[in-house]
């Protein structure tokens, strides 16, 4: 417990400690500073975005590696684990030589908007698709045979019997996938270019503050994110307990 | 009549019929569904990550040989490697603790603890960084000062980036064994206690072998992870080109530096290291399912 408070709780506290010290016109004048709002939106709009790409494809993917058999499977299902494990700075590296300047596709978004989105996107794919696939295996094929048996078609099974039970893993996927959106860095430092105002995210807005020493301001906008993570893990409990709940 | 309803009842379907998995129905809508996941997956991160590989080799083994040969690189990727040895020891040691703690014992403050573990997955590695330097930054940190005096550098140094690595790869190796050990309850280690062994010999003789897998899979992770943590030691590392220069920071450097390839061939070892992981992982995990 010494150990866990010394390395994750007390540094955690040092920030909004700091960001408070600084008074709540430092705080209110840091967060609502121009180029910092339209990083923080530009984050969010975007995390929130990729999400949703996230919700469709998450649960397609994960259908498909749970009920489809064919040649190269497992090659897919080993994909799936690869943006997680690369480091954040390959990753953008990764994605820098297929959609950067010299791309083979003629696609050039390095430097844009859509660069972050593409990042995010990269990021945040195991999420969803490894909270679902666990409960679509577990589910009992027998309720959809007879849905079907009464009558049901393929649309009403699943919007009336499978949707419903993926629900809580793809909300929990859908927070994750958030949350690690927010937060990303390492694969946009090669891929975005930082751009103020245009490309620059949140994390890189907190970074430059480091470095020109306004640790108030770091700290400040560092809050922010730090209780949307919180926001997020405070979801994530509540839906777990719901499903502990019903059983 | 009786008879033959009571012989429909108990007569067992032949063997390889009740273990052939369900068919699967295929209709248009299976390989539409098919084409899209695999299409996106492709360009998403098949295509990409080759790509790496093939700007890696354009010219043959030289840019590796290159790589190898620069002594900086050398030691940057020396210090990953320490850094990331160390963080799997510490998280491994602290991970199995708290695991325990978790699922054996009742305590107030238990959910917050289990939900607060969750942190260093959902919050951002500068913000990761920035608190560590808050507290113990030698300059103006909480503890720096204090830490610095009796000659023990943090921040900046190896330490710290230790303690970085550490701080996010923290929940990987938890996530892990708490459904392991829930699942094996606490019965064969009361047995154990009933016949005399002690506290000591239940762990290394009861618990220890029943959560092996989880653990192997959790380092696994927890290696893959630190390895590249690349924003947490960025803040606070500081970049020492030689000294604090991790493999992820190389990558970076090289990059902005006009040398793709040198930045190729860094992603490409880091990459390798990482696939080796998943695959690694992939072929534990069915075996720990049966």
């Amino acid at each position: 417990m010494i150990w866990f408070s010394a390395l994750v709780l007390i540094p955690l506290a040092a920030i909004v400690v700091t960001a408070i010290d600084g008074g709540w016109g430092i705080f209110w004048n840091t967060i609502t500073n121009g180029q910092t709002l339209s990083a923080i939106k530009l984050t969010v709009f975007t995390a929130a975005g990729v999400t949703l790409v996230n919700i469709i494809m998450g649960p397609l993917i994960a259908w498909v590696l749970v009920r489809d058999r064919f040649w190269g499977k497992s090659v897919l299902e080993v994909m799936i684990d690869i943006p997680f494990a690369l480091p954040t700075i390959v990753a953008g590296l990764v994605l820098l030589s297929l959609y950067g300047t010299d791309s083979p596709l003629g696609i050039d978004i390095a430097n844009k908007r859509p660069a972050v989105f593409l990042a995010f996107l990269f990021v945040t794919l195991p999420f969803v698709v490894r909270m679902v696939q666990p409960v679509l295996e577990e589910l009992d094929r027998d309720v959809e045979e007879a849905a079907a048996s009464l009558g049901a078609n393929r649309i009403t099974t699943f919007r009336r019997i499978i949707l419903p039970s993926l629900t809580p893993a793809i909300a929990a996927g859908a927070a994750l996938s958030f949350a690690r959106g927010v937060s990303e860095y390492g694969s946009l430092v090669l891929l975005s270019g930082n751009l103020p105002f245009k490309t620059e995210v949140t994390s890189v807005r907190i970074l430059s503050s480091i470095e020109n020493d306004n640790v108030a301001g770091a700290a400040a906008v560092a809050t922010v994110l730090l209780a949307i993570s919180l926001t997020v893990i405070v979801v994530l409990d509540l839906i777990q307990r719901r499903v502990a709940a019903r059983g | 009549m009786a008879d033959t309803l009571i012989h429909d009842i108990v007569e067992p379907a032949p063997v390889e019929q009740r273990l052939r998995p369900p068919r699967v129905r295929k209709t248009p809508t299976t390989y539409i569904l098919r084409f899209i996941a695999t299409a996106y997956l492709f360009f998403l991160v098949a295509w990409p990550v080759s790509l790496v590989v093939t700007h890696t080799f354009d010219d043959g083994f030289s840019s590796i040989q290159a790589l190898l040969s620069d002594p900086d690189t050398v030691v940057a990727l020396e210090l990953s490697a320490y850094v990331a040895v160390f963080s799997v020891v510490i998280n491994t040691i602290f991970g199995v603790g708290i695991s325990m703690l978790l699922v054996r014992q009742q305590f107030p403050g238990k959910r917050l603890l289990n939900a607060l573990l969750d942190i260093p997955l959902s919050v951002s590695p500068i913000v990761v960084g920035l608190a560590l330097v808050l507290v113990y930054s030698g300059r103006n940190g909480w503890f720096g000062p204090i830490l610095s005096d009796i000659g023990f550098q943090i921040i900046f140094s190896t330490p710290g980036i230790i303690m970085a690595t550490t701080f996010v790869a923290l929940p990987l190796m938890i996530r892990e064994l708490v459904p392991v050990l829930e699942e094996i309850g606490i019965e064969q280690e009361q047995a154990a206690q009933s016949l005399g062994a002690n506290a000591m010999q239940r762990f290394w003789r009861i618990t220890l072998p029943s959560i092996k897998w989880g653990i192997v899979y959790g380092v696994v992770l927890t290696l893959a992870r630190s390895l590249g943590e690349f924003g947490a030691v960025k803040v606070v590392s500081g970049n020492i080109l030689g000294q604090t220069r991790t493999a992820t920071l190389v990558v970076e450097e090289k990059y902005l530096n006009f040398d793709p390839q040198g930045a190729y061939a860094t992603a490409f070892l880091l990459a390798m290291v990482s696939v080796a992981c998943i695959v690694v992982v992939a072929i534990i995990r069915p075996k720990n399912h049966h």
